[in-house]
């Protein structure tokens, strides 16, 4: 019953801390760009600001465009509370492995893009269109590299794939560093980051996560900034806790987690520098160079999975 | 409860659908009133003596009052049997309480109901003697009975020149199919020495003549199932036919061709062989793939969901190969979660492919539409249809909690086990596969956003949509029952897979005795290290939070305020300014453009207006039917010229034929 | 095998070797020249570090040479003529259109699955890490053929010739730690000499057919009556 307590405080961490990983990347990047930039807590009191404010809808939109915030939020969630974020004695993550906290983004994508769908402009079947063309590319990348994570774990519950990386002494393998990329660059796609999608833009020819959500004010559009700041943070707690799990607690002792949550702010704050960096350094990409973009992922999924059969299992 | 009152009941469920086609032929007000609540007892029945199979287990035979004089008909009824039974008998209880409200908006029209009753009723006994049956004679009789009961369905709208050809085609199709099929009796047969089933088992067969029976059966009950590249008839065929006969023809017919295929394989070839296991994986890869990306470009609902079959069919396929493969290498327990997982997306399938087609017959029924262009809005319409047909693209979408998602997840699982194969080349292809049906679930996602959002969501393109009313309350219970049961197998796996253990532990001698080892909250195929799923817990969660989220942010006379929608400061939006199914699938069709071919421009029509015109076409069509199609006129134009008109030169012909036959003969 | 019974450096070498798979790859969809001359480059760089790599670990003297030799060459030395080309033929903003870069892509996998399949009994008869990199080798070597299949520009074509060479040079190394030092070198100068002519070649090309295309080539047919 301990380790549920902890996984709901865990995951209650998720939501505390989604929207401070934002505000740390666009701090970061303001810096870059020689700006002062607004205060890293500002997306806290964005939210604050939007769930304080009335909510709008248009008359044409029907009962699910109501629902879609909650259920996208919940489903993020859910997803997140099942990654280990401090400890890897979780039970959410017996509960949901890896192929389910796929199907969760999976669930959330389906009601955002559908919302978008439900208001008589183009601006939201726009965006649907455009979610799901590169989420249909991002997926298999993204299954493809959590593949060769679990076949060298022999298991797609996170928590374990973490304490086996733990086990022993640290060695290299061609196939998480191949995994590893193709997880970058579906984590970028997925998040709707530059070069795939800018999340700082309302022009209508490069938009895609914001297209659907334009419709959407007040608590609604809290609840749904929200969802996209999780899953940012998801994904970054994927990458940082299954690549570099080294400080994470496997057993809920305070030391340990303490240890942990310093050790995970550090690699969070790091891993948001690259972040900045490489927006500041890149450019958007035309909608059809993204393709492009995620074969490399494809690939590079694929070819990690290729090594693991050919250079690590050998005959 | 026995297995031999099982097979009583079994019998009781054809005699019920017999009975049904019989009654259909009574004037209409018996008609009315009989038939249908005697089809839907048949389904009940059909049920109730396959779940009682499956807790039972156990193996009941009889003898039918028919066939030839040396060979009675055998039915038998065993685990496997009842499986399928049991799928045939849930959707059609649902079809049966769907079917009298949605058949009364064709009362009046020109086409005969008491046809339609008939050869419902037809279709149904004759699935269900496909799964009964136990020797190779009465299993293509049957066989014949489905697929021409089928076939005269399909003509039911014979008014169409287009209606027409589909169903010669399916004809044609069945016909070779099950030409095929019988060629593979036949080599069991001449080895085995008998036409019984169980003569058959005990057939010995060397690699080669196992591989050619093997191949005769794929090819047969491949066609049967729409597997690429045999699939172009279905998406012509299942869609013509009533709403509710195409939920039991892609729901149901096409399982009946994978009971097939299972019988025929696993049961009566017994040994399997790795090759087997890599074609049908490739062919049930390449079936998803395509399936879903034709599924996509397409703008008729019912079309749509009839491609959309093909490519479940793959990944039932993709299941069947991994088991198939894993068998043959020696590792019977992955086989066996392989297995299982084909077996629950069978299942799944059943229900959700049925419930969308019911749901599509809605709104055919209510707006007279088939076409996705012209519609919109139907959520504010027709809310409970709506919401059926949301769970249906969930559970089809394979997103949890809903059952499409178990049955992915157990074909993952099984294909992350191929770590423990032996050769290498294999163990990189089933990765490969792995992210085929990835790709396949993302684009199953794609195609059910579109559907939903085209038709559902934003507002009517056309004014039959506008006007589009409710349907009524029996054939709203026909879809809440297959909305329900999507639900009930997707928060409940540990359960129905328990149920399901039966048949792998007959067929492949073992169950997956992990399954339900750390109670019934947790999914544990293997072990609990190695993957577990909470579905209840999930589903709870998902639910809890929902209502607390509700509660928390939603809570109090915090109302929404209406408005118009931004228009940018231009001209307010209209219906015809939403984004189009064609426009949706744009960017897909751009990058997976070599698979279809695709004519599209900007003509100018005689009135001088300009418009944009888009074609998709099926690759098959021109790879593989066409040649043949040329090929076979080419034959009959060389068989032609024997009908010179002269009796004289006929009878030549017969006495040359006759004395090569003589000859042949001594 | 089993990753933890390697030595780090052993693991370092897989990594790499692993890296020289994906440099293929680059070099295969890689539209722009330059940047393709730069992948090449890279490989070569890579190829480079196996060899120093395995010298280190077995205790090959003579391999720290090949590595030297490999890393001057085909790191240095070959980009930066081909670049210097490049730029005289003015073709250093030139980009490529390859149809169907994903069908070229998933033929590559295919080969990289096929040569594993190759090597296999070369695997099985002994077991050394290294053998599990001449499966490595061996795609390099096809995935450089199939560039040259699908390549239309005469320097492209040039690229995957050399990373066939690469190919083999690693599966020099990694199969029999290295060919004698004799052979070596006259690869390496084989390659070198070859590079010359090659420049040589481009310039005759294109003063002949006015472009670097190789499709174009087919006007040097004798076949008359197909003329474009």
């Amino acid at each position: 019953m301990a380790a549920w307590g902890f996984a709901l405080i865990q995951s209650l961490l998720y939501l505390a801390l989604a929207p401070l990983l934002v505000g740390w990347v666009h701090k970061v990047k303001a810096r870059l760009q020689n700006r002062r930039g607004a205060p890293i807590w500002q997306p806290y009191r964005d939210l604050y600001k939007l769930f304080a404010k009335e909510a709008r809808m248009a008359h044409t939109a029907s009962l699910l465009f109501r629902a879609a915030p909650y259920i996208v939020f919940v489903a993020t969630w859910l997803a997140a509370a099942a990654i280990p974020l401090l400890s890897t004695d979780l039970p959410t993550a017996a509960m949901a492995d890896v192929i389910v906290i796929a199907g969760l983004l999976g669930l959330a994508r389906f009601f955002l893009a559908l919302a978008g769908m439900d208001v008589v402009t183009a601006f939201g079947g726009m965006g649907a269109s455009r979610e799901m063309f590169v989420s249909a590319l991002a997926e298999p990348a993204m299954l493809m590299a959590v593949f060769s994570l679990a076949m060298t774990a022999h298991s797609t519950n996170l928590a374990s794939v973490v304490e086996y990386q733990l086990l022993g002494e640290p060695f290299l393998r061609p196939s998480y560093l191949f995994a590893l990329a193709a997880l970058v660059l579906v984590a970028i796609a997925e998040t709707g980051r530059i070069p795939v999608d800018n999340p700082s833009t309302h022009l209508e020819l490069t938009m895609i996560h914001e297209a659907m959500i334009l419709e959407y004010s007040g608590r609604h559009l809290a609840l749904m900034e929200w969802a996209a700041q999780l899953k940012l943070l998801l994904y970054a707690a994927l990458l940082v806790n299954v690549f570099l799990p080294w400080g994470i607690a496997q057993s809920i002792r305070p030391d340990m987690l303490g240890m942990a949550f310093v050790l995970l702010v550090v690699k969070l704050a790091l891993l948001g520098v690259a972040l900045a960096v490489s927006e500041t350094l890149l450019a958007k990409m035309r909608l059809f160079r993204v393709p492009a973009f995620l074969n490399l992922a494809l690939l590079l999924a694929l070819l990690g999975l290729m090594s693991h059969v050919i250079l690590e299992v050998g005959a | 409860m026995s297995i031999t009152l099982a097979l009583q009941l079994a019998e009781g469920a054809i005699g019920l659908a017999l009975l049904s086609a019989l009654v259909s032929f009574f004037p209409a007000t018996i008609r009315r009133r009989v038939a249908m609540p005697l089809f839907t007892l048949s389904g009940l029945v059909a049920l109730a003596a396959g779940l009682v199979t499956l807790i039972n287990g156990g193996v009941a035979t009889a003898q039918l009052p028919l066939g030839l004089p040396w060979l009675p008909w055998q039915v038998r009824l065993d685990v496997l049997s009842g499986f399928f039974l049991s799928i045939i008998g849930v959707v059609s209880f649902a079809v049966g309480i769907y079917a009298p409200g949605y058949v009364r908006g064709f009362e009046g029209g020109k086409d005969s109901l008491r046809v339609l009753g008939g050869f419902t009723g037809l279709f149904l006994a004759g699935m269900m003697l496909v799964v009964l049956a136990d020797d190779a004679f009465m299993f293509m009789v049957a066989w014949e009975l489905m697929s021409l009961s089928s076939y005269f369905l399909v003509a039911w709208h014979h008014d169409s020149a287009a209606n027409r050809r589909a169903a010669f085609l399916y004809l044609l199709m069945a016909h070779i199919g099950g030409l095929s099929i019988l060629l593979g009796f036949g080599v069991l047969a001449s080895f085995g020495g008998g036409f019984t089933f169980e003569a058959m088992r005990g057939a010995s067969l060397s690699f080669g003549w196992a591989s050619v029976a093997f191949v005769l059966a794929f090819i047969g009950f491949g066609m049967k199932a729409g597997l690429v590249p045999l699939h172009a008839w279905l998406p012509e065929a299942h869609p013509v036919a009533p709403s509710h006969i195409s939920a039991l023809m892609s729901g149901v017919m096409l399982k009946v061709a994978v009971y097939g295929f299972i019988r025929f394989v696993f049961d009566l070839i017994g040994t399997v062989h790795w090759q087997w296991g890599v074609a049908v994986l490739i062919v049930g890869s390449l079936s998803a793939i395509i399936g879903v990306l034709l599924a996509l470009m397409q703008n008729d609902l019912k079309r749509l969901l009839a491609y959309s079959s093909v490519e479940n069919l793959g990944i039932i396929f993709i299941g069947l190969g991994l088991a198939l493969l894993f068998l043959a290498e020696g590792h019977p327990l992955i086989a066996t979660l392989a297995f299982v997982a084909a077996l629950y997306h069978c299942i799944n399938h059943a229900l959700f492919k049925g419930l969308l087609f019911l749901g599509a017959g809605a709104i055919l029924h209510s707006a007279n539409e088939r076409d996705l262009e012209k519609m919109g809005g139907l959520l504010r319409r027709m809310p409970w249809t709506g919401f059926f047909f949301l769970v249906g693209s969930i559970s089809i979408a394979a997103l949890p909690p809903f059952n499409g998602f178990v049955s992915e997840w157990l074909s993952f699982q099984a294909a992350l086990q191929a770590w423990q194969l032996e050769g290498g080349v294999l163990r990189s292809i089933v990765p490969i596969v792995a992210s085929l049906l990835a790709l396949t679930g993302a684009l199953v996602a794609a195609t059910f956003v579109k559907v939903y959002g085209v038709a559902f969501l934003g507002q009517a393109r056309c004014r039959a949509v506008r006007r589009a009313r409710r349907v009524p309350l029996s054939m709203r219970t026909g879809q809440g029952i297959l909305a329900f049961l999507c639900l009930l197998l997707g928060i409940l796996p540990t359960f129905f897979i328990d149920l399901i253990n039966a048949v792998p532990r007959e067929i492949l001698g073992q169950g997956l005795s992990q399954v339900s080892a750390h109670g019934w909250l947790w999914l544990t195929p293997i072990s609990q290290q190695t993957a577990s799923y909470g579905a209840p817990l999930v589903a709870m969660i998902l639910f809890v939070a929902l209502v607390l989220g509700l509660w928390l942010v939603g809570r109090g006379a915090r109302r929404v305020r209406l408005g118009d929608a931004w228009d940018c400061g231009y001209a307010p939006p209209t219906p015809s300014m939403q984004y189009t199914g064609t426009a949706f699938v744009q960017p897909i069709r751009r990058i997976f453009g070599l698979l279809f071919q695709i004519s599209d421009g900007v003509e100018t029509q005689q009135d001088g207006r300009r418009r944009y015109y888009l074609q998709v076409v099926d690759r098959a069509w021109g790879l593989l039917y066409a040649p043949i199609a040329r090929w076979v006129e080419w034959s009959s134009r060389q068989v032609v010229r024997l009908q010179s008109g002269s009796i004289r030169t006929y009878l030549g012909w017969t006495l040359a034929t006759l004395l090569l036959l003589l000859w042949l003969v001594v | 095998m089993n990753m933890a019974l390697l030595s780090l450096l052993q693991q370092l070498i897989i990594v790499l070797a692993a890296a020289v798979m994906f440099s293929s790859f680059v070099l295969l969809g890689q539209v722009r020249l330059v940047a393709a001359i730069h992948a090449f480059a890279w490989q070569g760089f890579l190829v480079a570090m196996v060899t120093a790599l395995v010298a280190a670990s077995d205790g090959h003297g003579h391999l720290y040479f090949s590595a030297i030799l490999t890393l001057g060459l085909k790191a240095l030395l070959i980009p930066w003529m081909l670049h210097r080309q490049v730029r005289r033929l003015e073709l250093d903003r030139h980009r490529e259109s390859l149809s169907h870069p994903a069908l070229v892509i998933m033929a590559a996998l295919g080969l990289v699955i096929f040569s594993y399949w190759l090597v296999l009994p070369l695997v099985q008869a002994e077991m050394q890490f290294t053998r599990n990199i001449v499966a490595v080798s061996l795609a390099v070597v096809l995935i450089g053929l199939l560039m040259m299949v699908v390549r239309t520009q005469a320097v492209a074509q040039v690229l995957g010739f050399m990373s066939m060479e690469n190919g083999l040079f690693l599966a020099a190394v990694s199969a029999t730690a290295g060919m004698p030092l004799v052979v070596e070198l006259g690869v390496a100068f084989d390659v070198l000499v070859a590079m010359v002519l090659f420049g040589v070649f481009f310039f005759q090309i294109r003063e002949s057919i006015d472009s670097l295309d190789v499709d174009r080539m087919n006007r040097l047919t004798e076949r008359t009556g197909d003329e474009p």
